[in-house]
């Protein structure tokens, strides 16, 4: 999972029948110090984020599928939660 | 999934046979401001996309999930047709 931003998001009519009903939200990945991480990627909505927040972001096939409700469904991103708070421990270096 | 844009098509005679009657396009990843990002790749279409088409698509297994109950040996996939981007950063 990652930490991420939702920047925007986007519409699409013509998209495979499962993903039908589902917010697709672009989502910018972060590091730990709140830079970019690479770039945005498309995800799918569990939580009803909105542009602004810090999420959670499962980046996994299964754990996408799971969030939404759709197994069986060709997504590999979904937003599963907000970040409200990242406390790390003093001095560490990874 | 990731954003991106159709810029070409791939025609193969020899492959898997699963694969026949599949659409093998070109894409270009974007970023949200649809500016090119990173290298170009070959996805397989679930969606009926054409050249110019602003898109998205997975990668993984769930790339050949469209495709069930055949299961062709593809890891990416174009799975929506993008209509419009609304981005505020």
């Amino acid at each position: 999972m990652l930490i991420a931003r939702v920047v925007g998001e986007l519409v699409a009519t013509q998209k495979h029948p499962s993903h039908e009903g589902q917010r697709i939200l672009l989502v910018q990945p972060l590091n730990l110090d709140g830079s970019n991480r690479g770039d945005a990627v498309v995800a799918f909505d569990s939580v009803d984020a909105g542009i602004g927040d810090r999420v959670l972001l499962a980046t996994d096939g299964f754990a996408a599928m799971t969030a939404v409700g759709r197994p069986q469904s060709p997504i590999d991103m979904a937003v599963i939660g907000f970040v409200d708070h990242i406390e790390l421990i003093p001095d560490f270096t990874p | 999934m990731y954003l991106g844009r159709v810029v070409g098509c791939v025609w193969c005679t020899a492959k898997a046979t699963s694969l026949n009657g599949m659409r093998l396009l070109v894409v270009q990843p974007l970023t949200p401001e649809l500016k090119d990002t990173g290298k170009r790749l070959i996805c397989a279409d679930a969606t009926g996309a054409g050249a110019g088409e602003t898109i998205y698509w997975v990668r993984g297994k769930e790339a050949s999930f469209p495709f069930l109950p055949a299961e062709p040996p593809v890891d990416t996939t174009i799975v929506g047709i993008v209509d419009s981007v609304h981005v505020r950063r």
